[in-house]
């Protein structure tokens, strides 16, 4: 036996157009909490799901209790006793709670020759499991009559109802209060105490480096190496995630904000528990950040803006005039831009070309006679933006789909700049993107500011908005809490803001 | 990138027509007459209002829809033609005191009737969200239940010759019919590469929520792309009833699968976003090269409809393979 109770070696995945992971490892010791750090694409979730038996790994073996393991799939997983709690929730709300603590491993009773569930010894275990991390619910209720905060523990119940030896959490406290994560870490530590190997994965240092023992740092893929969590500093372990010396990592910037262009007031949404009487405004020229936990509701009250969702009161003006926006193409014709938070789902036309998805969003200014497209002039934009924001590809006629993250957020750029906008929306710019490519997105936005283009971007990577915004405005639950001059603005300050429940 | 050709990708990308084809020669060299300007002149009066009801489908296909009421639209277009168009002299008129009007303005007011259903499935699809299956389904019942009301289950004939003459008329060499759906062909063609509309269309069809992000205005495209294919069941019910020299509320029935069926065939992928014209017309003709096969065969009909069956089944399983191969 040795003295690890699971082992990844030399693990290797590649996505189409990315290598998630090159050669990553891990070693669980029983008994320990191991957080697994890296920046947002570093490869964690993408390990963890391979451990997990979602992903088949290209290369790279597994070692479980002394002996290589193929992991097929998530149910055998369970079965070895390796359990996750997703990042993203994939809860049945119109379930009950036990149904959701036991789906796929029902247990059965046999009535004459035929096997059923047996519910009685269902629901009986389940508020045992229940109890066991301290949650008092019937297991009988939906499970959607609960928060997502309230679901996020019930996942953790499942997990430990699988008697599980190795349990990961993929960001677990992302959507908690704060009495919400004492509750966790108590669980956390009943359960190291029992023997079992826990993978904390977690962007939030403090608490790191309280809940683990071990820590182990990846970048772009890689395994960086492993410490004892008391050896480490926050410092320490931002240098190794990051890997190269923060003033490097955003270009500099030149822009000069100016007079104020685009205001917003009162903004409330129709749903009552979403963003409400947000009041903000933007100058011409000027990068303003916009921070927040899972859950503050950022992306809604953007999405609200950009026309994309329902708002029950508020006034949009730009340059002193009010806007009326009811839906996307209202807000474009106003001259606004949004990147969506999702590339994959609501930003890239997948099996269209470069050409077809770049020049989607401005046709009406390339007619002929009011009926014809004029091709040459399409062609000239996109070869123009190919240029410009240096996108690789082999053709204006190859998919959008076969290109890298990076390049597919440039051609998204291009898709609005096709339409000389001077407000851009960016909600989470560099998400899923390589480290080098983030950079040149990095440029872009600067750049857009210095030409006097008024830029929201939301980001939940904390050293990006501080390293980019000329000001940050911060939100929680739903409501604007403060804002926060770039110069000033730390991980402190932030999280006091995001914090700041009622 | 390099573009190497790769033979075994090309033959399973195009297996069902390479299939059809080689069955197409083999019948051709067996059996006599199959080669003939006979045949060939029937093959174009089967293929041009099939392809023309194909062309009509496909904008539903490339933007995740689907038409099921495109066979019972097409009847119904039949019955209106022919009610508007039997001989003034012809004694069981279906409307004894209808003056005599010229054939094309016939046509146009069926089309124009024709857009009315097309524009009330494209309301229901776009702003009550109902599933397309689902709304045309409900539309093919009501279209059919229609028919039959007006026509009082009646089949018509008795066209005046000007009408029938649309069917088996030709300029030089070419019928008229050929001339039509080539009309259709190009018109369909320009619409989908050089418009607006078609961009729109196929960003629909790719990432519905992205289009609409993108200022694509979703409802309205959805609404002309069922309208304009009401009014292409129009034209093509229009043309089969010429052809036939009658119809009846059995006219164009399970048209819209065959139709379905071409697209599918033809490279429209049910995934959306993805479709050429060039390809339905090519979908169309696999489909009517296998049945005159059959005919020459001498197979059955009722086996020819197991045989049509699985070549809907096999061409739809490749497409997906195709798509799936990709991910």
């Amino acid at each position: 036996m040795s003295e690890y109770r699971l082992e990844m070696r030399g693990v290797v995945k590649t996505f189409p157009g990315v290598k998630a992971l090159d050669h990553a490892q891990l070693q669980l010791r029983p008994g320990t909490v191991h957080a697994l750090m890296g920046e947002n694409g570093a490869g964690k979730s993408t390990l963890m799901k391979c451990m997990f038996g979602i992903y088949h790994m290209d290369e790279g073996e597994v070692i479980y209790e002394g002996e290589p393991v193929e992991i097929k799939g998530p149910l055998d997983a369970l079965n070895r006793g390796i359990a996750m709690v997703h990042q993203e929730l994939q809860p049945i709300p119109e379930r009950s709670i036990g149904e959701n603590i036991y789906v796929g491993r029902y247990p059965t009773k046999k009535v004459g020759p035929i096997t059923v569930i047996d519910h009685e010894k269902m629901y009986e275990s389940a508020a045992k499991v229940l109890e066991e991390v301290h949650l008092n619910y019937d297991p009988k209720a939906k499970l959607g009559s609960l928060s997502v905060s309230q679901m996020q523990l019930v996942e953790i119940a499942k997990a430990v109802s699988a008697d599980c030896k190795v349990l990961i959490l993929d960001e677990p406290t992302s959507s908690l209060t704060a009495a919400e994560v004492e509750a966790l870490f108590t669980i956390v530590d009943e359960l190291r105490a029992k023997g079992v190997s826990i993978v904390y994965i977690s962007h939030k240092m403090d608490e790191i480096l309280r809940i683990s023992d071990e820590v182990t740092i990846m970048r772009d893929g890689q395994y960086i190496g492993t410490w004892a969590s008391k050896e480490l500093t926050t410092d320490f372990i931002i240098t190794k995630m990051v890997g190269r010396e923060l003033s490097n990592l955003y270009p500099p910037r030149e822009n000069v904000p100016g007079e104020v262009v685009f205001e917003v007031e009162d903004f409330t949404s129709i749903n009552p528990k979403s963003f409400r009487h947000a009041s903000f405004s933007v100058r011409k020229g000027e990068i303003l950040g916009v921070a927040g936990l899972v859950g503050a509701q950022r992306t809604e009250l953007m999405e609200g803006l950009f026309g994309l969702r329902c708002h029950a009161a508020g006034k949009i003006t730009y340059k002193g005039q009010e806007l009326k926006i009811n839906q996307p193409r209202d807000a474009i014709n106003n001259g606004i831009a949004m990147l969506t938070e999702d590339r994959r789902a609501t930003g890239i036309l997948g099996v269209l070309s470069i050409a077809d998805n770049v020049s989607i969003s401005s046709l009406n200014k390339y007619l002929i006679g009011g009926i014809m497209l004029d091709d040459k002039k399409i062609e000239q934009l996109v070869q123009d933006n190919v240029a410009k924001l240096s996108i690789k590809t082999p053709s204006s006629k190859t998919l959008i789909q076969s290109l890298s993250g990076g390049n597919q957020q440039k051609v998204l750029i291009s898709r609005w700049l096709a339409n000389d906008p001077d407000v851009f929306i960016l909600d989470e710019p560099t998400r899923g993107i390589d480290v080098g490519a983030k950079y040149e997105i990095y440029c872009i936005i600067a750049e857009l500011a210095k030409q006097g283009k008024s830029i929201i971007m939301i980001s939940s990577e904390m050293s990006e908005l501080i390293g980019m915004s000329d000001r940050i405005m911060v939100m929680c639950d739903g409501r604007v809490t403060g804002f926060i001059d770039g110069k000033d603005a730390n991980q402190e300050n932030i999280m006091a803001l995001a914090t700041q429940f009622e | 990138m390099e573009k190497k050709f790769d033979i075994k990708k090309f033959l399973s990308n195009n297996a069902i027509i390479i299939l059809i084809a080689i069955l197409a020669l083999a019948v051709g060299f067996s059996t006599q007459n199959f080669f003939s300007a006979n045949n060939l002149k029937n093959l174009i009066a089967n293929v041009s209002p099939r392809f023309i009801i194909a062309c009509g489908v496909s904008g539903c296909l490339i933007t995740k829809g689907t038409d099921l009421s495109a066979g019972r639209q097409v009847g119904l277009a039949a019955c209106l033609s022919a009610m508007l168009l039997q001989s003034v002299d012809y004694a069981a008129r279906m409307i004894p005191g209808l003056p005599d009007i010229p054939w094309f303005l016939a046509l146009l007011i069926v089309m124009a009737v024709m857009a009315c259903f097309g524009a009330i499935n494209g309301c229901v699809i776009a702003y009550l969200k109902v599933p397309p299956f689902i709304a045309t389904l409900g539309m093919q019942t009501i279209v059919y239940g229609l028919c039959s009301v007006i026509t009082g289950n009646q089949p018509m004939g008795g066209f005046k010759p000007s009408y029938s003459n649309v069917a088996l008329g030709a300029i030089g060499p070419i019928p008229y019919l050929a001339i039509f759906a080539l009309i259709v062909g190009l018109f369909m063609w320009f619409l989908y590469n050089k418009t607006r509309h078609g961009k729109y269309m196929y960003a629909i069809g790719g990432n519905e929520n992205a289009a609409q992000v993108a200022g694509v205005n979703v409802t309205a495209t959805l609404i002309r792309i069922y309208v304009l294919a009401a009014v292409l069941y129009g034209l093509a019910g229009f043309l089969v009833g010429a052809k036939a020299g009658g119809a009846s509320t059995a006219t164009g029935f399970g048209y819209e699968l065959e139709a379905i069926a071409a697209c599918t065939i033809g490279g429209v992928s049910t995934n959306g976003g993805v479709g050429k014209v060039p390809g339905i017309l090519v979908g169309v003709l696999v489909f009517e090269i296998l049945k005159i096969c059959l005919q020459f065969l001498r197979v059955d009909p009722a086996y020819t409809f197991i045989a049509q069956g699985l070549v809907i089944i096999v061409a739809v399983a490749l497409d997906l393979r195709k798509y799936l191969a990709k991910k």
